[in-house]
Protein backbone atom coordinates (compact mmCIF):
# COMPACT_ATOMS: atom_id res chain seq x y z
CA UNK A 1 0.00 0.00 0.00
CA UNK A 2 2.65 2.13 0.82
CA UNK A 3 3.65 2.59 -2.70
CA UNK A 4 0.78 3.06 -4.83
CA UNK A 5 1.36 4.79 -7.51
CA UNK A 6 -1.73 4.89 -9.67
CA UNK A 7 -3.88 7.86 -10.11
CA UNK A 8 -6.42 8.48 -6.95
CA UNK A 9 -9.50 10.53 -7.36
CA UNK A 10 -9.37 14.10 -6.15
CA UNK A 11 -11.38 13.83 -2.48
CA UNK A 12 -13.13 17.31 -2.86
CA UNK A 13 -17.04 17.88 -2.76
CA UNK A 14 -19.58 15.42 -4.13
CA UNK A 15 -16.30 12.69 -5.26
CA UNK A 16 -15.57 13.20 -1.38
CA UNK A 17 -18.55 12.17 -0.57
CA UNK A 18 -18.82 9.57 -3.19
CA UNK A 19 -15.76 8.17 -1.86
CA UNK A 20 -16.58 8.35 1.50
CA UNK A 21 -19.31 5.63 1.04
CA UNK A 22 -16.93 3.07 -0.41
CA UNK A 23 -14.41 3.93 2.37
CA UNK A 24 -17.06 2.75 5.15
CA UNK A 25 -17.66 -0.10 2.72
CA UNK A 26 -20.72 1.09 1.01
CA UNK A 27 -21.34 1.77 -2.23
CA UNK A 28 -24.05 4.53 -2.58
CA UNK A 29 -25.52 6.63 -5.32
CA UNK A 30 -27.42 10.19 -5.45
CA UNK A 31 -30.91 9.53 -5.86
CA UNK A 32 -33.35 12.64 -6.27
CA UNK A 33 -35.67 12.91 -3.55
CA UNK A 34 -38.11 14.77 -5.65
CA UNK A 35 -38.34 12.11 -8.10
CA UNK A 36 -36.39 9.09 -7.79
CA UNK A 37 -33.75 9.22 -10.16
CA UNK A 38 -30.46 7.25 -9.77
CA UNK A 39 -27.21 8.81 -11.39
CA UNK A 40 -23.71 8.48 -11.33
CA UNK A 41 -21.42 10.23 -11.75
CA UNK A 42 -22.28 12.69 -9.26
CA UNK A 43 -24.01 15.46 -10.32
CA UNK A 44 -25.08 19.05 -8.12
CA UNK A 45 -28.99 18.65 -10.06
CA UNK A 46 -31.34 15.95 -10.99
CA UNK A 47 -30.91 16.47 -14.92
CA UNK A 48 -34.44 14.79 -14.64
CA UNK A 49 -36.62 17.19 -12.96
CA UNK A 50 -33.82 19.89 -11.90
CA UNK A 51 -34.08 19.47 -8.37
CA UNK A 52 -31.28 20.02 -6.26
CA UNK A 53 -32.29 17.84 -3.06
CA UNK A 54 -31.04 14.50 -3.10
CA UNK A 55 -29.76 11.58 -1.20
CA UNK A 56 -26.93 9.11 -0.57
CA UNK A 57 -29.00 5.86 -1.13
CA UNK A 58 -27.09 2.49 -0.88
CA UNK A 59 -26.71 0.10 -4.03
CA UNK A 60 -27.62 -3.51 -3.71
CA UNK A 61 -24.22 -3.49 -4.97
CA UNK A 62 -25.12 -6.44 -7.53
CA UNK A 63 -24.72 -5.48 -11.38
CA UNK A 64 -23.94 -7.07 -14.81
CA UNK A 65 -20.66 -6.60 -17.20
CA UNK A 66 -22.24 -4.14 -19.96
CA UNK A 67 -18.89 -4.11 -21.43
CA UNK A 68 -15.27 -3.39 -20.91
CA UNK A 69 -11.76 -2.99 -22.86
CA UNK A 70 -8.65 -4.74 -22.21
CA UNK A 71 -5.72 -3.28 -22.24
CA UNK A 72 -2.78 -5.50 -23.60
CA UNK A 73 -0.22 -1.86 -24.28
CA UNK A 74 -1.11 0.35 -21.91
CA UNK A 75 -0.73 4.22 -22.17
CA UNK A 76 -0.47 5.16 -19.08
CA UNK A 77 3.34 5.17 -16.97
CA UNK A 78 1.40 3.60 -13.84
CA UNK A 79 -0.26 0.85 -15.35
CA UNK A 80 2.74 -0.07 -17.51
CA UNK A 81 3.33 -3.29 -15.54
CA UNK A 82 -0.46 -4.23 -14.82
CA UNK A 83 -1.17 -5.20 -18.58
CA UNK A 84 -3.41 -7.33 -19.69
CA UNK A 85 -5.86 -5.62 -17.27
CA UNK A 86 -10.05 -4.28 -17.86
CA UNK A 87 -11.24 -1.49 -16.85
CA UNK A 88 -15.11 -2.80 -16.91
CA UNK A 89 -17.97 -0.91 -16.87
CA UNK A 90 -20.92 -2.08 -15.06
CA UNK A 91 -24.34 -1.59 -14.84
CA UNK A 92 -26.29 -1.75 -11.55
CA UNK A 93 -29.65 -3.01 -10.73
CA UNK A 94 -30.09 0.40 -10.14
CA UNK A 95 -29.58 1.11 -13.50
CA UNK A 96 -26.73 3.37 -13.23
CA UNK A 97 -23.63 2.24 -14.64
CA UNK A 98 -19.82 2.47 -12.81
CA UNK A 99 -16.29 2.12 -14.30
CA UNK A 100 -14.76 -0.58 -12.33
CA UNK A 101 -12.80 -3.55 -12.73
CA UNK A 102 -13.66 -7.38 -11.90
CA UNK A 103 -11.04 -8.75 -9.45
CA UNK A 104 -11.41 -12.47 -9.40
CA UNK A 105 -11.98 -12.53 -13.76
CA UNK A 106 -9.42 -12.78 -16.46
CA UNK A 107 -9.88 -10.33 -18.69
CA UNK A 108 -10.02 -13.04 -21.49
CA UNK A 109 -13.13 -14.84 -19.21
CA UNK A 110 -15.03 -11.77 -19.14
CA UNK A 111 -18.50 -11.73 -20.60
CA UNK A 112 -21.55 -9.25 -21.26
CA UNK A 113 -24.37 -9.91 -18.41
CA UNK A 114 -21.94 -11.48 -15.86
CA UNK A 115 -23.22 -10.64 -12.81
CA UNK A 116 -21.35 -9.20 -10.46
CA UNK A 117 -21.29 -7.66 -7.03
CA UNK A 118 -19.00 -4.81 -5.14
CA UNK A 119 -16.38 -5.10 -2.63
CA UNK A 120 -13.75 -2.46 -1.83
CA UNK A 121 -10.09 -1.67 -1.80
CA UNK A 122 -8.75 0.37 0.11
CA UNK A 123 -5.40 1.31 -1.74
CA UNK A 124 -4.18 3.75 0.08
CA UNK A 125 -5.10 4.90 4.17
CA UNK A 126 -7.13 8.14 2.29
CA UNK A 127 -9.09 6.53 -0.62
CA UNK A 128 -10.67 3.50 -0.85
CA UNK A 129 -12.16 2.14 -4.44
CA UNK A 130 -15.14 0.08 -5.32
CA UNK A 131 -14.19 -2.74 -7.30
CA UNK A 132 -16.32 -6.35 -8.31
CA UNK A 133 -16.13 -9.91 -7.89
CA UNK A 134 -18.29 -12.54 -10.09
CA UNK A 135 -21.30 -12.68 -8.03
CA UNK A 136 -23.67 -16.38 -8.37
CA UNK A 137 -27.12 -16.43 -10.58
CA UNK A 138 -29.39 -13.95 -8.68
CA UNK B 1 -34.36 31.57 -39.99
CA UNK B 2 -31.47 32.25 -41.70
CA UNK B 3 -29.88 29.53 -44.18
CA UNK B 4 -26.27 30.27 -44.80
CA UNK B 5 -26.18 27.67 -47.67
CA UNK B 6 -23.66 28.33 -50.19
CA UNK B 7 -23.05 31.86 -48.67
CA UNK B 8 -19.60 30.87 -47.22
CA UNK B 9 -16.65 29.16 -49.14
CA UNK B 10 -13.39 27.56 -48.44
CA UNK B 11 -11.49 30.16 -50.34
CA UNK B 12 -7.73 28.73 -49.53
CA UNK B 13 -6.29 25.42 -48.24
CA UNK B 14 -2.49 24.73 -46.78
CA UNK B 15 -0.77 21.68 -45.14
CA UNK B 16 2.81 21.24 -44.46
CA UNK B 17 4.80 17.68 -45.07
CA UNK B 18 2.94 15.00 -42.51
CA UNK B 19 6.26 13.33 -41.10
CA UNK B 20 6.87 10.78 -37.80
CA UNK B 21 10.82 10.30 -37.85
CA UNK B 22 12.68 12.50 -37.14
CA UNK B 23 10.31 14.45 -36.64
CA UNK B 24 8.83 17.74 -37.94
CA UNK B 25 11.93 19.99 -36.40
CA UNK B 26 9.62 22.92 -35.98
CA UNK B 27 7.67 24.44 -33.48
CA UNK B 28 3.86 22.99 -32.62
CA UNK B 29 3.15 27.02 -33.55
CA UNK B 30 5.93 27.47 -36.06
CA UNK B 31 3.82 24.28 -38.28
CA UNK B 32 0.34 25.44 -37.72
CA UNK B 33 2.28 29.18 -39.39
CA UNK B 34 3.48 27.59 -42.42
CA UNK B 35 0.13 25.79 -43.17
CA UNK B 36 -1.35 29.26 -42.57
CA UNK B 37 0.98 31.02 -44.82
CA UNK B 38 -0.26 28.46 -47.57
CA UNK B 39 -3.69 28.49 -46.78
CA UNK B 40 -4.04 32.43 -47.46
CA UNK B 41 -1.49 32.03 -50.91
CA UNK B 42 -3.70 29.58 -51.98
CA UNK B 43 -6.72 31.48 -51.79
CA UNK B 44 -5.09 34.40 -53.55
CA UNK B 45 -4.65 36.65 -50.51
CA UNK B 46 -2.39 38.90 -48.32
CA UNK B 47 -2.12 38.02 -44.54
CA UNK B 48 -3.16 41.61 -44.53
CA UNK B 49 -6.47 40.36 -45.69
CA UNK B 50 -6.88 38.21 -42.76
CA UNK B 51 -9.02 39.27 -39.66
CA UNK B 52 -10.54 36.55 -38.62
CA UNK B 53 -9.15 33.56 -36.55
CA UNK B 54 -10.38 30.58 -35.29
CA UNK B 55 -7.09 28.29 -33.29
CA UNK B 56 -7.56 24.85 -32.31
CA UNK B 57 -8.25 24.63 -28.68
CA UNK B 58 -5.07 24.41 -26.66
CA UNK B 59 -3.24 24.54 -29.34
CA UNK B 60 -2.18 28.22 -29.71
CA UNK B 61 -4.18 32.24 -29.15
CA UNK B 62 -5.17 33.95 -31.42
CA UNK B 63 -3.36 36.68 -29.97
CA UNK B 64 0.51 34.85 -30.90
CA UNK B 65 -0.60 33.64 -34.60
CA UNK B 66 -1.61 37.27 -35.19
CA UNK B 67 1.39 38.57 -34.11
CA UNK B 68 3.43 36.19 -35.94
CA UNK B 69 1.65 36.41 -39.32
CA UNK B 70 1.33 40.20 -39.30
CA UNK B 71 -2.48 40.37 -38.48
CA UNK B 72 -2.66 43.94 -37.26
CA UNK B 73 -6.22 44.43 -37.69
CA UNK B 74 -7.74 40.77 -36.35
CA UNK B 75 -11.81 41.80 -35.21
CA UNK B 76 -12.62 38.11 -34.95
CA UNK B 77 -11.60 35.59 -32.99
CA UNK B 78 -12.71 32.25 -31.65
CA UNK B 79 -11.82 28.82 -30.76
CA UNK B 80 -14.78 25.54 -30.61
CA UNK B 81 -13.82 23.46 -27.70
CA UNK B 82 -14.72 19.99 -29.14
CA UNK B 83 -11.77 18.69 -29.69
CA UNK B 84 -11.02 17.44 -32.64
CA UNK B 85 -14.64 18.34 -34.12
CA UNK B 86 -13.33 21.83 -33.91
CA UNK B 87 -11.85 21.98 -37.31
CA UNK B 88 -15.09 21.09 -39.43
CA UNK B 89 -17.57 22.87 -36.21
CA UNK B 90 -15.28 25.91 -37.06
CA UNK B 91 -16.64 25.98 -40.38
CA UNK B 92 -20.01 26.98 -39.06
CA UNK B 93 -18.84 29.70 -37.05
CA UNK B 94 -16.43 30.84 -39.45
CA UNK B 95 -19.05 31.63 -42.07
CA UNK B 96 -21.40 32.64 -39.62
CA UNK B 97 -18.86 35.47 -39.26
CA UNK B 98 -18.21 36.36 -43.52
CA UNK B 99 -22.07 36.43 -43.57
CA UNK B 100 -22.79 38.78 -41.47
CA UNK B 101 -19.69 40.83 -41.74
CA UNK B 102 -17.56 40.30 -38.35
CA UNK B 103 -14.98 39.13 -40.54
CA UNK B 104 -13.54 39.29 -44.05
CA UNK B 105 -11.59 36.13 -44.10
CA UNK B 106 -11.74 33.34 -41.51
CA UNK B 107 -8.34 31.12 -41.20
CA UNK B 108 -8.60 28.53 -39.39
CA UNK B 109 -5.43 26.62 -38.67
CA UNK B 110 -4.68 22.98 -36.80
CA UNK B 111 -1.29 21.23 -36.29
CA UNK B 112 0.68 19.43 -33.81
CA UNK B 113 4.09 17.53 -32.80
CA UNK B 114 2.25 14.87 -32.12
CA UNK B 115 4.93 12.03 -32.97
CA UNK B 116 8.12 14.23 -31.86
CA UNK B 117 6.14 15.78 -29.00
CA UNK B 118 4.39 13.87 -26.52
CA UNK B 119 3.11 10.12 -27.48
CA UNK B 120 -0.47 8.84 -26.34
CA UNK B 121 1.18 6.11 -24.27
CA UNK B 122 2.82 8.84 -21.91
CA UNK B 123 -0.60 10.06 -21.26
CA UNK B 124 -0.49 11.24 -17.92
CA UNK B 125 -3.47 12.86 -15.77
CA UNK B 126 -2.34 15.99 -16.31
CA UNK B 127 -3.13 15.55 -20.28
CA UNK B 128 -6.92 14.55 -19.59
CA UNK B 129 -7.80 17.91 -17.12
CA UNK B 130 -8.24 20.35 -20.39
CA UNK B 131 -11.18 18.18 -21.27
CA UNK B 132 -14.47 19.21 -20.67
CA UNK B 133 -14.92 15.87 -19.11
CA UNK B 134 -11.51 15.49 -17.47
CA UNK B 135 -11.85 15.82 -14.06
CA UNK B 136 -14.75 13.00 -14.48
CA UNK B 137 -11.80 11.05 -16.06
CA UNK B 138 -9.44 11.71 -13.23
CA UNK B 139 -11.71 11.13 -10.37
CA UNK B 140 -13.70 8.30 -12.18
CA UNK B 141 -11.85 6.54 -14.82
CA UNK B 142 -7.88 6.90 -14.42
CA UNK B 143 -8.04 5.09 -11.00
CA UNK B 144 -9.31 2.16 -12.92
CA UNK B 145 -6.31 2.30 -16.07
CA UNK B 146 -8.97 3.69 -18.58
CA UNK B 147 -6.80 6.52 -19.25
CA UNK B 148 -6.38 7.19 -23.34
CA UNK B 149 -8.86 7.45 -25.68
CA UNK B 150 -8.71 4.06 -27.66
CA UNK B 151 -9.74 2.64 -24.27
CA UNK B 152 -12.69 5.07 -23.97
CA UNK B 153 -13.84 4.38 -27.23
CA UNK B 154 -12.97 0.57 -27.45
CA UNK B 155 -16.22 0.29 -24.68
CA UNK B 156 -18.50 1.20 -27.28
CA UNK B 157 -17.11 -1.05 -29.80
CA UNK B 158 -16.82 -3.92 -27.76
CA UNK B 159 -20.39 -3.40 -27.06
CA UNK B 160 -21.48 -3.05 -30.82
CA UNK B 161 -19.85 -6.38 -31.63
CA UNK B 162 -21.75 -8.10 -28.83
CA UNK B 163 -25.31 -6.66 -29.91
CA UNK B 164 -24.67 -6.15 -33.87
CA UNK B 165 -21.97 -9.10 -34.64
CA UNK B 166 -19.60 -6.40 -35.71
CA UNK B 167 -16.58 -8.34 -36.62
CA UNK B 168 -12.84 -7.70 -36.32
CA UNK B 169 -12.61 -8.22 -40.00
CA UNK B 170 -14.89 -5.90 -40.82
CA UNK B 171 -12.93 -3.18 -38.77
CA UNK B 172 -9.97 -4.47 -40.91
CA UNK B 173 -11.58 -3.52 -43.87
CA UNK B 174 -11.60 0.63 -42.72
CA UNK B 175 -8.15 0.13 -42.17
CA UNK B 176 -6.82 -1.61 -45.36
CA UNK B 177 -9.76 0.97 -47.32
CA UNK B 178 -7.27 3.58 -45.59
CA UNK B 179 -4.36 2.31 -46.42
CA UNK B 180 -5.33 1.68 -49.69
CA UNK B 181 -5.96 5.22 -50.95
CA UNK B 182 -2.98 6.49 -48.94
CA UNK B 183 -0.65 4.40 -51.37
CA UNK B 184 -2.22 7.29 -54.24
CA UNK B 185 -0.92 9.92 -51.94
CA UNK B 186 2.83 11.25 -51.41
CA UNK B 187 2.73 13.57 -49.01
CA UNK B 188 1.03 10.34 -46.84
CA UNK B 189 3.02 8.98 -43.40
CA UNK B 190 1.97 5.59 -44.69
CA UNK B 191 2.57 6.13 -48.17
CA UNK B 192 4.71 3.10 -49.66
CA UNK B 193 3.65 1.03 -46.93
CA UNK B 194 0.15 -0.95 -48.12
CA UNK B 195 -1.62 -3.17 -45.58
CA UNK B 196 -3.70 -6.53 -46.05
CA UNK B 197 -6.31 -8.16 -43.60
CA UNK B 198 -3.82 -10.75 -42.54
CA UNK B 199 -1.26 -7.97 -41.74
CA UNK B 200 -3.84 -6.49 -39.82
CA UNK B 201 -5.66 -9.27 -38.06
CA UNK B 202 -1.92 -10.28 -36.71
CA UNK B 203 -1.16 -6.60 -35.59
CA UNK B 204 -0.81 -6.66 -31.75
CA UNK B 205 -3.54 -5.60 -29.61
CA UNK B 206 -3.53 -2.40 -27.96
CA UNK B 207 -7.01 -2.40 -26.61
CA UNK B 208 -9.18 -4.94 -27.40
CA UNK B 209 -10.85 -4.94 -29.31
CA UNK B 210 -8.56 -2.24 -30.99
CA UNK B 211 -5.37 -3.21 -32.47
CA UNK B 212 -2.03 -1.43 -33.64
CA UNK B 213 -3.53 -0.99 -37.45
CA UNK B 214 -7.02 0.18 -35.63
CA UNK B 215 -5.49 3.65 -34.45
CA UNK B 216 -4.96 6.48 -35.97
CA UNK B 217 -1.35 7.73 -36.18
CA UNK B 218 0.74 10.00 -34.48
CA UNK B 219 2.40 12.54 -36.89
CA UNK B 220 4.05 15.82 -36.71
CA UNK B 221 2.13 18.30 -39.67
CA UNK B 222 -0.82 21.13 -40.11
CA UNK B 223 -3.06 22.33 -42.02
CA UNK B 224 -5.42 25.35 -42.56
CA UNK B 225 -8.38 26.52 -44.47
CA UNK B 226 -9.04 30.15 -45.14
CA UNK B 227 -12.87 31.08 -45.17
CA UNK B 228 -14.83 34.10 -46.89
CA UNK B 229 -17.81 34.80 -48.02
CA UNK B 230 -18.81 33.71 -51.40
CA UNK B 231 -19.05 36.36 -52.85
CA UNK B 232 -15.68 37.27 -51.99
CA UNK B 233 -14.44 33.88 -53.02
CA UNK B 234 -15.90 34.74 -56.36
CA UNK B 235 -13.72 38.16 -56.75
CA UNK B 236 -10.43 36.07 -55.89
CA UNK B 237 -10.78 34.22 -59.09
CA UNK B 238 -9.52 30.62 -57.41
CA UNK B 239 -12.15 27.38 -57.33
CA UNK B 240 -13.45 27.82 -54.48
CA UNK B 241 -15.80 25.15 -52.21
CA UNK B 242 -19.15 26.30 -51.58
CA UNK B 243 -20.13 25.42 -47.96
CA UNK B 244 -23.82 24.31 -48.24
CA UNK B 245 -24.32 23.47 -44.44
CA UNK B 246 -22.19 22.97 -41.23
CA UNK B 247 -23.86 20.83 -38.02
CA UNK B 248 -22.36 20.21 -34.68
CA UNK B 249 -23.98 18.11 -31.65
CA UNK B 250 -22.82 16.71 -27.94
CA UNK B 251 -23.70 13.27 -26.78
CA UNK B 252 -25.55 13.27 -23.19
CA UNK B 253 -23.80 13.44 -21.05
CA UNK B 254 -21.04 14.92 -23.26
CA UNK B 255 -18.76 14.95 -20.01
CA UNK B 256 -18.72 11.14 -18.72
CA UNK B 257 -19.07 8.33 -21.65
CA UNK B 258 -20.18 5.08 -19.66
CA UNK B 259 -23.75 6.23 -18.54
CA UNK B 260 -25.52 6.77 -21.31
CA UNK B 261 -29.45 5.72 -22.30
CA UNK B 262 -27.63 4.98 -26.10
CA UNK B 263 -24.02 4.45 -25.99
CA UNK B 264 -23.92 4.91 -29.72
CA UNK B 265 -25.96 8.36 -29.81
CA UNK B 266 -23.15 10.56 -30.07
CA UNK B 267 -22.93 14.07 -31.71
CA UNK B 268 -22.89 13.43 -35.70
CA UNK B 269 -26.67 11.46 -34.68
CA UNK B 270 -27.69 15.34 -33.60
CA UNK B 271 -26.04 17.40 -35.98
CA UNK B 272 -26.18 14.82 -39.59
CA UNK B 273 -30.16 15.45 -39.79
CA UNK B 274 -29.78 19.18 -39.28
CA UNK B 275 -26.99 19.38 -42.29
CA UNK B 276 -28.65 17.71 -44.56
CA UNK B 277 -31.88 19.24 -44.17
CA UNK B 278 -29.89 22.34 -44.05
CA UNK B 279 -28.03 21.63 -47.24
CA UNK B 280 -30.92 20.32 -48.94
CA UNK B 281 -29.48 17.01 -49.49
CA UNK B 282 -29.62 13.04 -48.54
CA UNK B 283 -26.91 10.66 -47.82
CA UNK B 284 -27.51 9.45 -51.47
CA UNK B 285 -26.34 12.64 -52.68
CA UNK B 286 -23.07 12.12 -50.87
CA UNK B 287 -20.07 11.54 -53.66
CA UNK B 288 -16.96 10.74 -51.28
CA UNK B 289 -16.76 11.43 -47.43
CA UNK B 290 -14.17 12.45 -45.12
CA UNK B 291 -14.90 10.62 -41.68
CA UNK B 292 -12.86 11.76 -38.39
CA UNK B 293 -10.92 7.99 -38.27
CA UNK B 294 -9.46 8.15 -34.95
CA UNK B 295 -10.43 4.57 -34.57
CA UNK B 296 -11.69 2.45 -37.34
CA UNK B 297 -14.51 1.52 -35.63
CA UNK B 298 -15.16 5.21 -35.03
CA UNK B 299 -16.08 5.30 -38.78
CA UNK B 300 -18.25 2.40 -38.72
CA UNK B 301 -20.14 3.80 -36.15
CA UNK B 302 -20.39 7.76 -37.81
CA UNK B 303 -21.23 5.39 -41.01
CA UNK B 304 -24.39 4.62 -39.21
CA UNK B 305 -24.89 7.69 -37.16
CA UNK B 306 -24.89 10.05 -40.42
CA UNK B 307 -27.43 7.67 -42.02
CA UNK B 308 -25.49 5.90 -44.98
CA UNK B 309 -27.37 2.48 -43.38
CA UNK B 310 -28.87 1.49 -40.39
CA UNK B 311 -27.59 1.32 -36.41
CA UNK B 312 -26.04 -1.98 -36.68
CA UNK B 313 -25.33 -2.75 -40.56
CA UNK B 314 -22.14 -0.86 -40.49
CA UNK B 315 -20.24 -3.72 -40.70
CA UNK B 316 -21.48 -5.28 -43.79
CA UNK B 317 -21.64 -1.42 -45.49
CA UNK B 318 -17.47 -1.54 -45.03
CA UNK B 319 -17.06 -5.20 -46.78
CA UNK B 320 -16.59 -5.71 -50.13
CA UNK B 321 -14.42 -2.77 -51.36
CA UNK B 322 -17.64 -0.35 -51.23
CA UNK B 323 -15.68 2.26 -49.06
CA UNK B 324 -12.46 1.88 -51.55
CA UNK B 325 -12.06 4.53 -54.28
CA UNK B 326 -13.75 3.22 -57.29
CA UNK B 327 -16.75 1.98 -54.98
CA UNK B 328 -20.21 3.30 -53.76
CA UNK B 329 -18.96 5.40 -50.98
CA UNK B 330 -15.14 6.34 -50.87
CA UNK B 331 -14.28 7.22 -47.46
CA UNK B 332 -10.93 9.35 -46.73
CA UNK B 333 -9.27 9.39 -49.91
CA UNK B 334 -6.43 10.47 -48.53
CA UNK B 335 -5.54 7.92 -46.14
CA UNK B 336 -7.21 9.45 -43.16
CA UNK B 337 -6.16 9.97 -39.72
CA UNK B 338 -5.34 6.49 -39.88
CA UNK B 339 -2.68 6.47 -42.73
CA UNK B 340 -2.15 9.76 -44.18
CA UNK B 341 -1.61 11.83 -40.82
CA UNK B 342 -3.11 12.89 -37.70
CA UNK B 343 -3.80 16.55 -38.50
CA UNK B 344 -7.02 17.18 -35.66
CA UNK B 345 -9.08 16.39 -38.70
CA UNK B 346 -8.13 19.63 -40.54
CA UNK B 347 -6.38 17.64 -43.07
CA UNK B 348 -10.21 15.64 -44.10
CA UNK B 349 -11.33 19.27 -44.72
CA UNK B 350 -8.30 19.84 -47.03
CA UNK B 351 -8.84 16.78 -48.41
CA UNK B 352 -12.52 17.74 -49.30
CA UNK B 353 -11.77 20.33 -50.72
CA UNK B 354 -9.11 19.11 -53.43
CA UNK B 355 -11.75 16.47 -54.28
CA UNK B 356 -14.34 19.22 -54.72
CA UNK B 357 -11.75 21.23 -57.29
CA UNK B 358 -10.84 18.49 -59.16
CA UNK B 359 -7.07 18.28 -57.73
CA UNK B 360 -7.20 14.92 -56.49
CA UNK B 361 -4.51 13.64 -59.24
CA UNK B 362 -4.69 9.93 -59.12
CA UNK B 363 -6.97 9.86 -55.86
CA UNK B 364 -10.02 12.10 -57.71
CA UNK B 365 -12.82 10.60 -57.09
CA UNK B 366 -14.93 10.61 -60.38
CA UNK B 367 -17.40 13.78 -60.95
CA UNK B 368 -16.87 15.05 -57.63
CA UNK B 369 -19.74 17.27 -56.73
CA UNK B 370 -21.00 17.10 -52.81
CA UNK B 371 -18.91 15.73 -50.06
CA UNK B 372 -19.08 15.65 -46.78
CA UNK B 373 -16.52 15.84 -43.89
CA UNK B 374 -16.63 14.59 -40.24
CA UNK B 375 -15.25 15.70 -36.63
CA UNK B 376 -15.33 13.70 -33.54
CA UNK B 377 -13.79 15.24 -30.29
CA UNK B 378 -13.25 14.43 -26.78
CA UNK B 379 -16.35 11.65 -25.69
CA UNK B 380 -18.10 11.72 -28.92
CA UNK B 381 -18.55 15.33 -29.75
CA UNK B 382 -19.50 15.87 -33.21
CA UNK B 383 -20.11 17.92 -36.12
CA UNK B 384 -19.99 17.33 -40.29
CA UNK B 385 -19.94 19.95 -43.47
CA UNK B 386 -21.37 19.58 -46.25
CA UNK B 387 -19.59 20.72 -49.17
CA UNK B 388 -20.11 21.37 -52.93
CA UNK B 389 -17.55 22.17 -55.83
CA UNK B 390 -18.26 25.86 -57.18
CA UNK B 391 -21.57 26.68 -59.09
CA UNK B 392 -23.24 23.33 -56.94
CA UNK B 393 -26.85 24.62 -56.23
Amino acid sequence: MADYSKPLPVLEGLTEEFYGWCKNGELRFQRCTECGAWRHVPREMCPECSSTDWDWQRSSGRGRVFTWTVAERPLHPAFAGSAPYAPVVVEMDEGVRLLSEVVDCLPADLRIDMPVEVQFEAVTPEVTLPKFRKAGAP
Amino acid sequence: MINLKNQACIAGIGETRYVRKPGSGLSQLALQLQAAKSAVEDANLSLKDVDGLMPFPNLGHAEEFAANLGIENLRFAATVHTGGAAPVASLRIAAMAVCTGAANAVLVPAGWNAYSGSRARDTVSQDVSSLPGGRIARDYYLPFGLTAPPQWYSLMARRHMHEFGTTAEQLGAIAVAMRKHAQLNPNAVMYGKPLSIDEYLASPMITDPYRLFDCCLETDGAAAVVVTSAERARDLGRPAVSIMSVASGQPYPADEITNRKDIFRTGLTIAAPEAFAAAGVTPRDIDFAEIYDCFTFEVLQQIEEIGFCARGEGGAFVENGRIELGGELPINTHGGLLSEAHVLGMNHIVEAVKQLRGDAGERQVEDAEIGLVTGWGDFGDGSIAILGAGGVE
